[in-house]
Order: structure tokens, then sequence, then C-alpha cells
């Protein structure tokens, strides 16, 4: 008889022996199914599987899953549940089987238009889809913006009081003096606009607080102003060291970095930095925001490192002969001086001696450090002894100039005076022996040194066996000492006399406070003195990468020499942009910012105010992500 | 070996660092960045005219000479003035 269909319960019309039941299970559950139909029917039925084929569009949807088409022929019509809920604990699913051939064509065509429907719908609904998010694509961004300056008019309108009548509102707001008729006629245009009848009333009030900090900047300015502003926001009018800031911050970063070569690549990025700002700017990467932020302070920097590249007379560790160089080697020779052409033959290294007349044209090189310094052997001998002095020399200026910042702080006699006597009989000392030992003529095997004056000078140390820089050297010495050493007390008599109270207590303050300035002092100085160390870092680094890397090309005499030349000058480039100009240049930077925030700001900068932070939209969608 | 003088650069530049941070400011235009142009013109002159200063008079009265090698020294010898 037909096959009967157990998917259609309450079907009379089959015979109840023959059952046939098909459907599709995943084949991993396969075997166990078999298993637990075996044990339900004790082999009583006929099992028949096939794997699936599996289609692109199954694949898609469900991934790799293999699904097996099952057919179970079985007799007995209580078998029926039985097998409905087997399938249900497999989750198999079940489908009904057409009886004759011709149901099966007409299934399948029926599938297949159902699917060609729901694909037409799926794809119809995609473009819709993209559609609108295209169209909502070119609002976004506006919406974003829009979104962002309401959250900020909200937010700034929670911080107003709202007036006992529920009409009107009062704001209590930091204004800058200057800027008052500006706010006035803001208010007035703002009520005009907003068709509205009263007129808001700005009325200034007296106050006890601390008002906000605001040191007015333009786009040249704002990077230098965030330098300062990083450390410490200065205390309410306070003097800002901002202005200062745009000269000897470049200057001391120059002075560290000091190669005229690099500093014009870096002055070449800068410049195409500040051109391409505004395009620059849709990157949105922090790193970028920073290098856009400080494109002037990179343009200074490179323009002051050329001028002490050419000071240093250093371009990618080569120098310039533009002058004509103070030094000649033929006097050396027979008739004015002691070499033979034979001392050539016999020394692999010879040093020109000064004192032979006609050797040193006794004029020095006009603009910058001599060339001959750079083929030299001894070159550091001399660099080192040159920056060093240089270093004392810039680092004494810098500080002298702040504690004559702090006269516009603090009171002049109780702080300022001694301060500057302080180091101006110390330090300028130092100062005026290193100047007044390089304007005489010395006989070198006689000259003193600095170093060990000073010393002798602080211990009182006189032997005759020592040669005085100057005569009356002496009798300079004793004021000087008498200066330094009554300076320890002269504040606590001067406090003491005027404010009357016990002498221990200021005895102690003053002594503390004295010998901190003092060591201070010192200290900063000697800190000064990284000036010296990085230029020498830097001068070598760029040596290294001449003499090792692009030497070593242009040496080459084999006919592969030009191609070799290639690739060693990429490397070369590489290794100068990364290491010397990355690198180096971030140190330098560093290192002047260091000695800003505390070898020059300690004698006057207190910095403990907060920042003046107006609504404004530039910046609110300037920082947006 | 040629023969500059001290005193003409020492003229020249002291004019020239003069004219920047001494003559230039009193031509600034009037306006908001008056003060700030005028500072580091200023600045600028004292720092540079400083540094150029230390340079040239660290090398006026030199208490020792270049050490070359004698490669160079023959160089120097027929190339150099």
């Amino acid at each position: 008889g037909p096959l009967c269909d157990i998917t259609k319960p309450g079907n009379q019309r089959c015979s109840p022996n023959e059952l046939f039941i098909a459907g599709v299970i995943k084949q991993e559950r396969f075997p166990a199914f078999e298993k637990v139909l075996w044990r339900l029917f004790h082999g009583n039925f006929v099992l028949r599987h096939a794997e699936m084929q599996a289609t692109e569009e199954l694949q898609a949807v469900r991934g790799a899953v293999k699904k097996d088409v099952f057919i179970i022929f079985v007799q007995g019509d209580h078998v029926r549940e039985k097998i409905r809920k087997v399938c249900e604990g497999f989750r198999a699913s079940l489908y009904s089987c057409p009886k004759t051939l011709y149901e099966p064509k007409q299934m399948s065509t029926s599938v297949m238009t159902q699917m060609e429907d729901l694909r037409m719908i799926l794809r119809r609904t995609e473009e819709y889809r993209a559609g609108v998010l295209t169209r909502a694509a070119e609002h976004v961004q506006e919406w974003g913006s829009k979104v962002k300056k309401m959250k900020a008019i909200y937010y700034t309108l929670n911080l107003c009081n709202i007036d006992i009548t529920q009409k009107l509102i009062v704001a209590e707001i930091w204004c800058p003096v200057s800027d008052l008729t500006l706010v006035q006629s803001a208010l007035i245009k703002g009520s005009e606009q907003s068709g509205s009848s009263v007129t808001p009333v700005l009325n200034r009030i007296q106050t006890q607080q601390t008002p906000p900090t605001f040191n007015r900047t333009n786009t040249f300015t704002e990077g230098f102003q965030a330098i300062i502003d990083a450390y410490g926001v200065g205390t309410y009018q306070e003097i800002n060291p901002a202005s200062y800031t745009i000269v000897t911050f470049p200057f001391l970063f120059a002075v560290m970095f000091g190669d005229c070569g690099h500093g014009l690549v870096m002055t070449l990025f800068a410049v195409w930095v500040t051109s391409q700002a505004e395009s620059l700017r849709k990157w949105k990467n922090e790193l970028t925001d920073v290098v856009i932020g400080g494109r002037y302070i990179i343009l200074l920097m490179g323009m002051f490192s050329i001028y002490t590249g050419l000071i240093y007379n250093d371009c990618f560790s080569k120098s310039f002969n533009i002058f004509g160089s103070s030094w000649c080697v033929l006097s050396m020779f027979h008739p004015h001086g002691p070499w033979q052409n034979e001392t050539l033959h016999e020394y692999h290294h010879l040093q020109l001696n000064p004192f032979v007349p006609g050797v040193y044209s006794g004029d020095p090189y006009v603009f910058g450090i001599d060339p001959v310094w750079n083929i030299a052997s001894n070159k550091l001998s001399f660099l080192n002894s040159f920056k060093m002095k240089m270093s004392v020399i810039l680092g004494v200026s810098h500080m002298l100039f702040g504690v004559a910042l702090s006269l516009v702080n603090f009171d002049i006699f109780l702080q300022f005076v001694p301060q500057l006597i302080f180091m101006l009989s110390l330090f300028g000392y130092l100062i005026f022996l290193i100047l007044y030992k390089w304007c005489i003529t010395l006989r070198s095997e006689t000259a003193p040194s600095i170093l060990l004056l000073f010393i002798n000078m602080m211990l009182f140390d006189y032997q005759s066996e020592h040669v005085l820089l100057y005569r009356g050297q002496v009798w300079i010495h004793a004021p000087l000492k008498a200066v330094l050493y009554s300076w320890l007390f002269r504040k606590d008599h001067f406090i003491c006399f005027l404010l009357q109270v016990s002498m221990g207590d200021i005895f102690v303050y003053q002594a503390i406070h004295t010998i901190e300035f003092c060591l201070g002092c010192i200290s900063n100085t000697a800190s000064y003195l990284r000036l010296w160390a990085l230029s020498l870092a830097h001068a070598e680094l760029s040596e290294v990468l001449w003499r090792m890397v692009l030497q070593v090309g242009l040496k080459i005499s084999s006919g592969m020499g030009s191609l070799m030349l290639v690739v060693l000058f990429a490397a070369f480039a590489v290794l100068t942009v990364t290491v010397l100009l990355i690198m180096e240049g971030l140190s330098a930077f560093l290192h002047a910012l260091r000695l800003h925030w505390v070898e020059f700001q300690n004698k006057f900068y207190e910095g403990s105010g907060y920042k003046f932070t107006p609504l404004s939209f530039d910046s609110l969608l300037k920082t947006q992500q | 070996m040629v023969s500059h003088s001290l005193a003409l650069p020492m003229i020249c530049f002291t004019t020239l660092w003069g004219l920047v941070g001494v003559v230039a400011p009193f031509f600034v235009p009037k306006g908001p960045n008056r003060g700030v142009i005028i500072t580091s013109l200023v600045l600028t002159a004292v720092c540079c005219y400083l540094f150029w200063l230390v340079a040239i008079l660290a090398q006026t009265n030199p208490l020792f000479g270049p050490q070359l090698k004698n490669e160079t020294i023959w160089y120097l010898r027929y190339f150099w003035e």
C-alpha cells in the first residue's frame, strides 16, 4: 500500500503497518541517533542515510556544518510518537516526503522560487539600508558637533542659579577686565537676535576668591604657553615666563643640537607642517596633534639650530672654511719653525704651536669655530674647554635674568638684593675670570687653571709658587670673600631689627634658607653643563654616522661602488632622521625644558594658579575624537 | 693663513645685533603683539650676540694648537693659503 506519512498526525488513510520517516540531522549526532533507535526497536527497522551536499548558502548562513539526510522504515503505529520524541531529542528536522515522482520536482521548484523571492527581498533591504546610511553619513559629523555644542551649553547653564521668581537665571562669571565692553555688546547682540524684551544685566562684584589666570595667546604663542603651563599655571597676576621662553627655549635647544644641516632639515619640516596644518589635523592621531600644536616651536628650534650650527661650524659633522683659517701650517716648517720635511716621515701626528711666529695669525676666525679644528685629532681638547665655559656663561646669564624677573614678583630688599649680590660675587667673578683669561696672552706652561684658582680663593690658600692670573689678585679676593661670608648673616639682623622677635627661630630659618640657596645656586650652575654634554654627544654621533656609513660608501673604488653608495646613503639618511633628528631632538628638547622649568623658573616663578577656561566651541570641536 | 683683525668683526657684529636688538624695536608696528615682538627681538639679539662673542673670544689667545696627521699637514701646506 501507499507509504504513510507520520508528519501529518491523524492521517487515517495510511496502512498502520508501514511507516517511514524522513529528516535531516547533524552529522555528528547521527551515530548516537542510530544507537538509540536500535535500543528502542531492537533492530526492527531499516535506516538509510547520506551526507548532504553543502550548498553555498547553507555554508554562509550556518558555517560549514555537515548534515545527514536519513530515512527510516519501521512497522507499528504506536511507534510514531516514540520516533518523534527521539527526533526532537536529537534536534533532527523532519520533512514530509512526497509520494509520487512528480511531487519532488514541484516541491523543489516551489522551494527555489521561495528562495529567489527571499533573496530579492534581502537585496532590496540591503540597498535601502545602504541608501539610508549614505544619506545619514553626510550629516553625522554635523549632528555630532551640534550635539557636543548643545551638551556644553546645557552643562554651562547648569552652573547658573535660577532666581526666586523662576523667570531669571543668575550666573557668576569670571571675565577679563579688558573684555568687559566686548561681553556687554555680546549680551546686547544675543538678546536682540533671540528677540527677547529684557537685556541681560552685567554687574561687577567684589570677591575674596582668587581669580583664574588668563594669559592671552595667539596661534604662535599658544605652544610656548602650553609648555610653561604643563609645569604649573602661573599664580594670578604673576609674571608670565612664556614671553621669554619664545626665544630662550629654542636657543638653549639649539646650543645642545648645534648642527646647521640638521637644523635646516628641521626648519624645512616645520615649514611643511605649518603650511599643511589644516589637512594634517584630519588624521586625529595623538602624535600628529602634538607635532601640529608645536609647529612654531619646532620652526624656531630649527632656525636657531642653523645659527648655532654655523657658529659651531658643524654641518653633518663637516666644517665650512668660508673666511680662511687663522692657523698656518707652512710657518711650522723651516725657516720659521722647527719642522723639516723629514719630521713628517718620522711622526704620525704633529701639533701646531701657536707661539711660533706665523702659525697663529693673531686674529681669530671671524664667525664661529675655526675650520682647522674639524680635521685635528685633539679637536675635543679645545672644544670641551670652550663648551664648558660657554655653558657656565650662558647658565649664569639665564639665572641672573631669572633673579631680575623676581623683582617684579616679590619685594626688593629682602630677597632680590642679597641673592643678586651672592650670585654676582661668586659666579659673576667666575665669568670675569673666564673672560679675562681668554682676553690676555699667556704662556701655556705657566697659565693658571681657573678651577684651582677658585678653590684656593675659597680656602684662603696663597703660596708664593702659585702664579697669579693678574696683579693685585689677592686684594680683589679679600673683599669678595668678605661679601660672601657675611652674606650668610645679613638677613637675620635686618629682620630681627624690624620684627623684634626672638633671634633663635629667625636665625635657624634664615640659615636653612641661605644654605639652600647657596647649594641650589651651585648645583643649578653645574646643571647647565648639560648644554656642553648634549652638544658633545650630538657632534660625536654625527661624526660616527659620517665615518662609519657615508665615508665608507664614498671610498669604494670598485665598479659596484655607485650602487653601494645609493644603499649606504639611504642608510645614512634613515639613521640621521631617526637617531640624530628624532632621538637627539627629543633629548635636547627635554633637557632645554628642564633647564627652564627648574633652574630658570625656581628663581622667580610660583606657578600655583588655575587656568581660565571659558566655554569655547573652537577648542571643544578641536578635541573631538 | 688669512689675517683678519679682531676689531673689524667686533664692530660689524656688534652693530648688527645692536640694530636688531636696540633699533628694530622702535619700528615694530602698533598692535596687540607689539610687546611680544619687542621682547623676542631683544632676547634674540642678546642670545645670538653673546654666543658669537663667546666663540670668538675663546679663540683669540690660544694656549695650544691643533694636532694634525702628517698627511693632513702635507695637504694643508700646499693647498691652504
